[in-house]
């Protein structure tokens, strides 16, 4: 908490060190406390890094660019509260959020009925950007996502009968199982049972209980890292040693925290790995680790500082902060090569980017390979 | 019949922890009429504590998992009566609804301390206890587990001795059936409600260890839904009764595990609560609850 108040300081000084052109004012949504903190928390460090950098470096137009954070304490409904908030009384020229895709369903309608350009960095349910022409994300869709994943487990894996683990009350986890279940099974593979659970719950050896009775080969876990990491433990005391995998929503570092040794063994596809070498991604690495104590910037840093450059670029190009303008140059956008990869936006207005997987051994995250689109 | 036998283990080891839970709504039920509500958050407390402890004993040792349940009990003993003394005692005399509402102020109260201190972000909780996975018979299960059926064993056996066999719980029971009564006795009620006060928030605080041991993600706001399923416990079992607490955490434990099992695993909460409704309809009482006439 006290390093988040010193973090949400900092683009005053960085402001105040300018000159006296006006900041550009730019509304961030976030998770910085609650359930899905550490996404909230990583990808706002990555979109701060993104603006003191292109601060340092003179800003946007020759004016500084001003980050206005917004925690939304991982609560349903408080980012439709927030964004209000950032649109109507800070007049933001654009709005940056949310991770989860829930919360980015909440802001997207606020964002495109005040006609201001919103760009989630990443969250992937496919409904987010489809909410109008205002929004926009950098990262891939759960088509893609779902499609990587049954394929990684009937080749890798080498799964047949595969079990779902559903969360009901999130709009990532249903649309991630529903495009895997399509993919898996045109691809001849059988799902064996799906189990369902709620936001909240943390007891889940009774759904573990039945699919262990089903004799499945692997188990399918589209949710956040906090259910992942229970139900990956879980399973384990039931004594199923078969491989867990999921999406990018287990891209924390709780998960390990949480899961411990049970987690070795599991599989997620993401949108990067700090393993990577191109040139790009190790000076990010470098730059994030010279900013915050050493941390190591996950997938959700790496889009969030994405998510900022992109709009730099955009407004860099628009050669005005004008809504419209904006977001016709965003629009446009076109070979942006970011962090995560190459950004070009379709007439969807979403990324298409290459998948990393990435698994647990010996209780360190491993980079296994990367699936191209 | 596998599947069956393990769902009825997972089934008890979380009712224990429901049990442990109810047994504290029921206690100050039973010597105040109300429903403290901010109990599920002595639990959350009891987790933390638990947390703050970890370091400090023995890593992966039976003792070091001992101590911190009772140290984590201590703490959520002394928040018990803390609470009591300041929050509720003013209150003797004014309305039940008075209370009530300041229980939910309590409650706030501790969620929002319990952000301010703890952070709200989900912490992960050490291993207290040695984990070993264990299995018998196609049964699989972890020590955890079994830590948390025998220390709420030992709890309620605890509890049923200080109730039915000390000078203090004889005073207990007198208070809870007469409290006018008991105070012509020559007891102090305000020691006795404090008393009550205290074993509950105990026991919550061990609850919370053990749920945090079994599930190890734990935030401010973790109290809130075991604590209104214990809620249902009680009443199932007949608030006020402590049997009845113990026996409606386990059937509300078994419940939850065979529904979530099943295809509606959904529906699991709204048949917890679906239950409670049915049973205020068809026997207000409870299980073991004594139906009460109301005196006009």
């Amino acid at each position: 908490m006290k390093s988040f108040l010193f973090a949400s300081l900092l683009p005053f000084f960085a402001v105040t060190a300018l000159t006296a052109a006006e900041p550009i004012k730019v509304g961030e949504v976030a998770s910085l406390t609650g359930k899905e903190a550490a996404f909230g928390n990583a990808s706002h460090q990555g979109t701060l890094l993104a603006i003191e950098q292109l601060n340092a470096a003179g800003g946007v137009l020759g004016r500084p660019v001003e980050l206005l954070t917004e925690d939304n304490q991982s609560k349903a409904g408080e980012s439709a509260t927030v964004a209000r908030k950032l649109v109507s009384r800070e007049k933001v020229v654009a709005l940056l959020g949310e991770v989860a895709s829930s919360r980015s369903l909440e802001m997207a309608p606020i964002a495109q009925r005040a006609k201001i350009p919103m760009i989630s960095p990443s969250s992937t349910n496919p409904k987010v950007t489809a909410v109008g022409d205002y929004i926009f994300r950098v990262c891939f869709i759960d088509p893609f996502q779902g499609t990587v994943m049954a394929k990684y487990a009937k080749e890798n894996l080498k799964a047949k009968r595969v079990a779902v683990v559903t969360s009901v009350s999130s709009a990532y986890s249903v649309g991630l199982a529903k495009y895997f279940k399509e993919r898996f099974v045109a691809d001849g593979g059988e799902i064996a049972l799906e189990q369902k659970f709620a936001e909240g719950d943390k007891d889940f050896k009774a759904q573990l209980t039945a699919i262990r009775a089903a004799g499945v080969d692997a188990i399918f876990v589209p949710g956040y890292y906090t259910e992942a990491a229970l139900i990956t433990r879980q399973a384990r005391e039931l004594g199923l040693t078969l491989p867990l995998f999921g999406g990018d929503g287990w891209e924390a570092p709780q998960l390990l925290e949480i899961g411990g040794a049970a987690m070795n063994g599991t599989y997620y596809s993401t949108h990067y790995s700090p393993e990577d070498s191109s040139p790009k991604v190790q000076s990010f690495v470098a730059a994030f680790r010279a900013r915050w104590n050493g941390e190591t910037p996950d997938a959700m840093a790496a889009l969030g500082y994405d998510s900022a450059m992109v709009l730099a670029d955009a407004i860099t190009r628009a050669k005005t902060v004008e809504a419209a303008a904006v977001r016709d140059a965003l629009a446009a956008t076109k070979g942006y090569a970011g962090v995560t990869g190459i950004t070009t936006l379709d007439a969807d207005r979403n990324a298409s980017k290459a998948a990393s997987i990435i698994t647990v051994q010996n209780g360190k995250f491993k980079f296994v390979q990367s699936v191209a689109p | 019949m596998t599947e069956f036998l393990q769902q009825l283990v997972n089934g008890l080891s979380l009712g224990a922890i429901y049990a442990l839970l109810a047994l504290g709504y029921t206690m100050v039920y039973g010597v105040l009429r109300f429903i403290n509500f901010a109990h599920s958050d002595v639990f959350m407390v009891g987790a933390f504590a638990g947390l703050y402890l970890a370091p400090l004993v023995p890593a992966d040792t039976i003792l070091g998992g001992v101590l911190v349940v009772l140290g984590a009990m201590l703490i959520c003993a002394v928040l018990g009566a803390l609470i009591e003394r300041f929050a509720y005692r003013p209150l003797r005399n004014a309305p039940t609804l008075n209370v009530l509402i300041t229980a939910i102020g309590v409650s706030c109260l501790l969620q929002a301390l319990g952000q301010l201190v703890f952070g709200a972000a989900p912490r992960a909780f050490p291993a207290v206890f040695p984990a070993r996975a264990l299995s018998a018979g196609g049964l699989d299960f972890s020590s955890n587990q079994v830590v948390v059926l025998l220390v709420a064993l030992v709890l309620a056996v605890a509890l049923r001795f200080i109730v039915f066999r000390t000078k203090m719980g004889a005073a207990l029971r007198a208070v809870s059936q007469n409290p006018r009564a008991a105070r012509l006795m020559g007891i102090n009620n305000d020691v006795v409600i404090r008393f009550a006060f205290v074993i509950g928030s105990a026991l919550a605080g061990a609850g919370g260890v053990l749920y945090a041991t079994n599930y190890p993600s734990i935030d401010p706001f973790m109290g809130v839904l075991p604590g209104l399923k214990a809620f249902i416990a009680a009443i199932l079992g007949g608030i006020g009764s402590i049997p009845g607490a113990a026996l409606g955490g386990l059937l509300l434990g078994l419940v939850e595990t065979f529904v979530g099992g099943s295809e509606y695993s959904t529906y699991k909460d709204a048949i917890a609560f679906a239950l409670l409704i049915l049973f205020l309809l068809f026997r207000p009482a409870g299980l073991l609850g004594k139906p009460r006439v109301e005196k006009v």
